[in-house]
């Protein structure tokens, strides 16, 4: 597949598309919605994706035709999860080779009005908080891969809560890949109506060494006054492909903290938007990547300043060794009324070998005066030096590899807020590195 | 007792050689200086003692109670009780002093320690690097902050002090550490080496260009470096000496050597222009 016009996989044509209609049943609505953007991706097919965020995606390795939608789900006991014994959490949702295995929730939580749990579910239950806001963040017209999505998605994990509604305990979504082959289409939808918070942890894990493909979407709708921390942890195997838009809409007063951590995956390109839409809005995001091997990370993040007084805060802090390769390209946006907004990019990459490779391209595209935008990138080697020091004080190579690793993503480790979340990422790096 | 023997020492530096044939025995609480001019080759030597793979030893021997030295890594050379503090020390952002040295104590004291298993006990350890802080005048705030980063000069050299007497080595090689430092945070280190060194028979390779530290902690003996060789051993007299008369006679007294390091000097100056 590249970026040019290409007929669409067999596993996602037409034909595949009816008999995966006559496997779900769904509310009219819902397969409306289905068979309009089945059109829109025919149509997608034939046009070239946006060279701008496509053209450093190596898409010639993905095989769209290799991989298939499950009837039924691989066996889930055998992820690799960190996350989900890491906390105390209010409730999980776990989903294998895009079927649900689990979904439960605190029953205080759901008698104080919290709805968690499987979109396939809720489009029945609760038609009036799905059919609103599903797909109101990702539009399906995007892209190929957004239509793509949009027709095909498989389920996924959904969150609503309720005005004011504050929970504390954090909640926990599993999207795994068990079988070879597997699609997975899961959608992750997010609502915090105004004044409400809450934290979902949700991590990716395989259960197997053979490929899958994760096409997925990720929205995060946030009512006024909202505050919601949300963490992506992708954790694929290294054969795993992961290709994702993920949007966030953040209403006047309203924080979001988002922390996307890319660990796995042989490709993986994720789209992220922070849409900063009402007055004195806010959001940080967080990147933490560590790519090694032959594996290839893309992030395509824009911050859009929609509205005046809004604050974003971007810091993504990559790792690569032996020939990975990550890309990140960024773009603050701020529109012509979105004045006094201010706006902050930056990555850094430090490298473990000199076969690997980084592309981090800032950009800003300013329609206002009265900002203050500002944006970064460094590149950095770990230093022989260091190195040696840490040896000559008894430390391994290994661990002194570790330690300098460490202390490059403690800028990051320090902004999150989630114990449970450094934890994991740091025994995750740990892993990565070959100890522990 | 403990013997740190280094015979006929020979060492390159990117194909250069540097060290030309060194020798130098240093027994359990000794105190040795090592003098010369700049370029003579002393932090060379201590690279050598401390394992930099750079440094590479072509000819001779370094052996610690007759185990040889040369067969171990950087690391396994400090787990059996090397030390050296940098003239330079290295700046390693994001980690902390404590965290750091928490690693390096648990792996120096426990040499059999596997990578990812458990650390020495956070209660005892903070104690313990808190007394040390205090004793050698840092403020206990510096084991939350990012190794060296932002370090002044002085404060660098101090914490090389701190890591030693945490890490209680049976051979210190201390590489300048008073340069850089004001008169009374030499007077504070030089102490603190003394005690140190008194206290657990530390044996010391003092590196240095001042004296203050050598009134503190008085050598046995006191050797002059002069391009790549030890060329003179002394008794403190000879450091109080040098100190105050400078390195003419002693290139003088050893016209071979002062040539050798007058035509490596040309080769430098005409190589960088
Ligand atoms: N990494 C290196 N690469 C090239 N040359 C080196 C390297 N390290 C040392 N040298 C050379 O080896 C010689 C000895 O250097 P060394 O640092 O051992 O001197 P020194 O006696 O410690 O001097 P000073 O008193 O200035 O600290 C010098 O000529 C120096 O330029
Ligand atoms: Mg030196």
């Amino acid at each position: 597949m590249t970026l040019t016009a290409t007929p669409l996989p067999v596993t996602f044509d037409e034909a595949a598309f009816e008999a995966f209609l006559a496997t779900r049943d769904e509310p009219a609505w819902v397969t409306e919605r289905r068979q309009q953007a089945f059109s829109t991706l025919q149509d997608k097919f034939e046009v070239e994706l946006d060279p701008e965020e496509w053209r450093r995606v190596n898409l010639r390795l993905l095989r769209p035709q290799e991989f298939s939608i499950r009837s039924a789900a691989g066996d889930a006991a055998g992820f690799d999860t960190n996350l989900q014994h890491a906390a105390e959490f209010g409730g999980r949702v776990i989903h294998s080779d895009g079927r649900t295995q689990a979904a439960d929730l605190a029953d205080e939580l759901r008698s104080s009005g919290v709805v968690f749990g499987e979109l396939n579910e809720l489009v029945k239950s609760h038609r009036e908080l799905v059919e609103r806001h599903l797909f109101s963040a990702v539009s399906p017209e995007t892209d190929r891969f957004s239509a793509w999505h949009a027709a095909f998605w498989t389920g996924g994990t959904a969150l609503f809560v309720p005005r004011g509604l504050k929970v504390e305990q954090p909640l926990h979504s599993l999207i795994g890949l068990a079988s070879a082959g597997a699609a997975d289409l899961s959608h992750t939808l997010i609502v915090l109506e105004d004044g409400a918070s809450a934290a979902l942890l949700e991590e990716t894990a395989s259960a197997t060494d053979e490929a899958g493909f994760h096409l997925g979407a990720v929205e995060l709708i946030l009512g006024q006054g909202a505050n919601l921390r949300y963490v992506q942890l992708q954790n694929w195997n290294d054969k795993t492909f992961h290709i994702a838009h993920q949007t966030g809409r953040v209403a006047a007063d309203a924080h979001l903290q988002w922390t996307v951590g890319g660990l796995g995956a042989k490709l993986a390109h994720i789209h992220q938007d922070v849409i900063l839409d009402g007055r004195s809005s806010t959001a940080e995001v967080n990147g933490v990547t560590f790519a090694v091997g032959r594996q290839q990370l893309s992030y395509y993040t824009q911050q859009n300043h929609n509205a005046p007084d809004t604050r974003s805060d971007l810091l993504y802090k990559t790792v690569l060794r032996d020939r990975a390769n990550v890309v990140w390209r960024g773009m603050i946006r701020v529109e012509k009324e979105a004045t006094r907004t201010d706006g902050y990019q930056r990555c850094d990459s430090l490298m473990l070998s000199d076969h690997a490779r980084s592309d981090s391209i800032p950009g800003l595209e300013i329609e206002t005066d009265d900002v203050r935008c500002t944006h970064g990138a460094t590149t950095g080697r770990v230093d022989a030096e260091q190195i040696f020091y840490c040896r000559s004080r008894g430390l391994t190579e290994f661990e002194a590899m570790h330690m300098i690793v460490e202390g490059f993503f403690h800028q990051i480790y320090d902004r999150i807020p989630v114990q449970a979340v450094r934890d994991v990422l740091g025994a995750a790096v740990e892993k990565k590195l070959g100890i522990g | 007792m403990s013997t740190l023997k280094i015979e006929n020492l020979h060492v390159s530096v990117a194909g250069t050689l540097i060290l030309k044939g060194v020798d130098l025995e240093i027994n359990s609480g000794e105190i040795h200086a090592l003098m010369g001019p700049n370029g003579s080759g002393k932090s060379t030597l201590a690279y050598a003692l401390a394992g930099h793979p750079n440094y590479e030893v072509t000819e001779g021997s370094i052996e610690l109670d007759g185990e040889n030295v040369l067969e171990m890594e950087a690391d396994e050379r400090a787990r059996h009780g090397l030390y050296l503090a940098f003239q330079y020390p290295v700046t390693i952002p994001g980690v902390k002093v404590a965290d750091f040295l928490r690693h390096a104590v648990s792996n120096v004291r426990n040499p059999d320690r596997k990578e990812g298993t458990e650390l020495i006990s956070m209660r005892e350890y903070r104690k313990e690097l808190y007394e040390h802080l205090d004793a050698l005048g840092v403020d206990r705030q510096f084991a939350r902050r990012y190794l060296n980063e932002g370090f002044s000069g002085g404060e660098k050299k101090r914490m090389e002090i701190v890591q030693m007497a945490m890490l209680k080595p049976r051979f210190a090689i201390l590489d300048e550490t008073d340069s850089g430092l004001d008169t009374d945070a030499v007077n504070v280190v030089s102490e603190g080496v003394q005690r140190l060194s008194s206290a657990n028979q530390m044996g010391v390779l003092i590196i240095t260009h001042h004296e203050r530290l050598l009134q503190y902690n008085i050598p046995s003996q006191t050797h002059v470096m002069l391009a790549g060789r030890i060329v003179e051993t002394g008794d403190a007299s000879l450091a109080h000496e040098l100190h105050n008369l400078g390195y003419a006679s002693v290139r003088e007294r050893h016209p071979d050597a002062a040539a050798e390091e007058e035509a490596r000097q040309k080769r430098e100056t005409v190589a960088s222009a």
